[in-house]
């Protein structure tokens, strides 16, 4: 039964940034010059549409280039990629707020989209009030408004608050309230943009939850988020940008995980990064993985040993209390463990030099099936020398951890050594 | 029911604007709401103030131009009753436009953030000038009661010239927002006209001291005509309309309107780009 609700077709977006830039300071001289130009040219060219017309300094920003896709009634699509890959402007496409430079989209349905919380609120008025205003911006009718009222109190739990302004809730109230508005709706297609990212955890966990409802009903979801656990629990399928360009749509997992590996491959090699922190008195300079015999690797079994080897420089005198750590993340960002040689209780003092390699040994690699990534970093006293974010990733590809054969799912992340047994029976007397 | 479906396409005439219009048509009473609740919060005097300008304006004027520079009233009419009658519809249009011009600028968070047709945000704007406007309308009528002056059957003809103000003060209300998303310069400008037009129309004085050969191209200014058939209903038999005048304020109008739903329809996409 399923049909494309949403088909993109070939859109693009170019801003022209050095026109804005230069628009936004004019003076009415400029206007009346440039307008005359402007109506000249039209004179001239009769055919040429737009009326903020092109002058000669116009640079072209594409922010998205050739993006096609279709999404098919039910589905919940997550939109992934970098900061500026396009993500935003997308959802802004798709909810009218800007129109494509080229290409076409045809959507079947209601859409609501929830670009920010709380947009259009009014902090004078009070919370009653600003659900009206809100529902009312959102596309709601005062009758559906109405009708849903109490709906919307009870699931942003501020019943007590109604006539109070919102200037004096707190943040949390705030964005619950604003929330709830939105997910009464009832569109069709709802696009959502980053905007779980806040409240505390609990509402976010009823948020998440309100959001399932809305897919099961049969609804299309899409959402961007940076938060990859919330992409993974919500979306199944995604679709990566980059540059405005779309990589590849497929299942989120796959596709979560080639994000990672851009995210990191596509990065310059540590001793050409230069988005890290720190003194720079003693720097990373390469960083890779070998295995338990030695060959570089990205890939690797649950249980293996695991060799970080860090080349490090000094610059000037090298420091006698130098300590590296090395911190492993998920893909979905979660923090995953901290080694470091004060942990272990390695002492590097006196073995450091100019340059060299420091080498991590993991005995027995704790983790599950999945993708990591991990940040470098060194400290010396209570300074940060250096700290590379993203380093490197490396893939549990499989494994049998425990030697039974049998593992957990993948979303438990930890594999931990443990062995059970039954206490020898205790004979009951009847 | 028929799915509603959507073309998004570069340049393409939006076919369902103005049934969207009517889909939203609850939000422009709900922002006109929103900017009325607001704009007196924390005043000490509130919605007063709507009546408080315009009557001391009057005033100013009734001593100025009536009192010190003697200038003719028409016919016997008290000299207040005729500035206030003119200062009703001025006030109203110089509200209008000035708030209109800067409500896509104070609502940008909204512009970049949701879609609903944009030409609801300034008309909100005009319709919350429009209840200011009524409130000193009463103000009007303490006026009246306090010279003991009573209006001819041509004050029914009131609420044709009301529209014609409305739709004054929109057209320019259009053309200065849209211009004020990209030129700045509109924010300094509109104070500047809003002043000088207070002076050059026809509010402090009957537009019967303009000289004969100059009132065609005096009518020229849209308000003339307003604040002439305001008077004209108001004051009774003793103002006389200038008719040729007044069909060339209506074409103005007209034709700002219309130039101005044009205009803001063309820049309206662009909006969220480059607010």
């Amino acid at each position: 039964m399923s049909h494309p609700v949403i088909q993109i077709e070939n859109v693009s977006k170019s801003y022209r940034i050095g026109h804005q830039s230069k628009k936004k300071h004019n003076t009415l001289r400029d206007l009346i010059a440039e307008q005359s130009r402007q109506w000249a040219r039209k004179i001239r060219h009769p055919f040429e549409a737009s009326l903020f017309g092109s002058s000669d300094t116009v640079e072209d920003f594409w922010a998205l280039k050739d993006v096609s896709l279709e999404i098919q009634q039910g589905d919940r699509v997550a939109i992934i990629g970098r900061n500026g890959a396009g993500k935003s402007t997308l959802l802004k496409i798709l909810s009218r707020i800007t129109e494509p430079t080229r290409g076409r989209i045809t959507i079947e349905g209601r859409v609501a989209s929830l670009l920010e919380v709380g947009t259009g609120f009014h902090s004078e008025l009070t919370g009653r009030e600003n659900i009206f205003l809100n529902g009312a911006i959102l596309g709601m009718t005062r009758q559906e408004i109405k009708r849903r009222f109490d709906e919307i109190v009870a699931f942003a739990e501020v019943d007590q608050f109604l006539d109070t302004p919102v200037k004096r809730y707190s943040s949390g109230m705030y964005v619950r309230l604003a929330f709830a508005v939105a997910a009464h709706l009832n569109p069709e297609i709802l696009i959502v943009d980053e905007v779980l990212a806040v409240g505390d955890a609990r509402f976010r966990e009823k948020c998440l939850g309100k959001m399932r409802d809305v897919g099961r009903e049969g609804k299309t979801i899409i959402l961007v988020s940076h938060q990859m656990e919330m992409v993974t629990t919500l979306c199944e399928k995604s679709m990566l940008l980059d540059r405005g360009k779309m990589i590849r749509f497929g299942d989120t997992q796959s596709i979560i995980d080639e994000y990672l590996k851009s995210y990191v491959s596509q990065s310059v090699t540590v001793a050409e990064r230069t988005d890290r922190k720190g003194k720079g008195g003693i720097k990373f300079t390469d960083v890779w993985l070998e295995n338990a015999s030695g060959e570089k690797t990205t890939n690797f079994m649950c249980g293996d040993s695991i060799v970080v080897k860090m080349r490090y420089e000094v610059k000037g005198k090298v420091p006698d209390d130098a300590r590296f750590s090395l911190s492993i993340f998920t893909v979905t960002n979660s923090s995953v463990a901290l080694l470091g040689n004060n942990l272990s209780g390695d002492v590097l003092r006196g073995r450091l030099s100019d340059e060299g390699v420091v080498e991590c040994f993991i005995k027995k690699t704790p983790l599950n099936i999945g993708s990591y990534y991990y940040n470098l970093s060194i400290h010396s006293g209570q300074e940060l020398e250096d700290w590379v974010q993203g380093a490197g990733v490396f893939e549990i590809v499989g494994g049998d951890y425990y030697g039974s054969g049998a593992m957990p799912d993948r979303d438990r992340l930890i594999l931990i050594d443990h062995n059970w047994k039954a206490e020898e029976p205790v004979q009951r007397e009847r | 029911m028929a799915v509603q479906k959507l073309v998004i396409e570069a340049g393409r005439a939006e076919r369902h604007y103005w049934k969207d219009l009517w889909r939203y048509r609850e939000l422009f009473y709900f922002l006109a709401w929103r900017d009325i609740l607001v704009r007196y919060k924390q005043t000490a005097i509130g919605i007063a103030w709507a009546v408080l300008r315009p009557f001391l304006t009057m005033i100013v004027f009734t001593v100025v131009f009536g009192k010190l520079a003697k200038l003719p009233a028409d016919g016997d009419v008290p000299y207040a009753i005729m500035v206030y009658a003119a200062m009703l519809p001025w006030q109203f249009f110089a509200n209008a436009f000035t708030d209109a011009s800067n409500s896509l600028i104070t609502n940008a968070n909204l512009i970049s953030k949701i879609y609903f047709p944009r030409l609801i945000v300034p008309t909100s704007s005009v319709i919350a000038s429009f209840v200011d406007f009524l409130i000193s309308s009463v103000i009007f009528v303490g006026i009246m009661f306090w010279y003991q002056f009573v209006p001819t059957w041509r004050i029914i003809t009131i609420p044709l010239f009301v529209s014609i103000a409305f739709a004054a003060s929109m057209g320019a209300g259009l053309w200065l927002t849209a211009l004020n998303v990209k030129y700045r310069d509109v924010r300094y400008i509109v104070p500047f006209v809003a002043q000088f037009g207070l002076y050059i129309s026809p509010v402090g004085f009957s537009s019967s001291i303009v000289p004969e050969q100059f009132r065609l191209l005096y009518s020229m200014n849209p308000m003339v005509g307003v604040i002439e058939g305001f008077r004209w209903a108001i004051l009774g038999n003793t103002s006389a309309i200038y008719w040729p005048g007044f069909i060339v304020s209506l074409v103005m109008i007209a034709f700002v309107l219309w130039s101005g739903v044009v205009f803001f329809r063309k820049t309206e996409k662009s909006f969220a780009d480059i607010i």
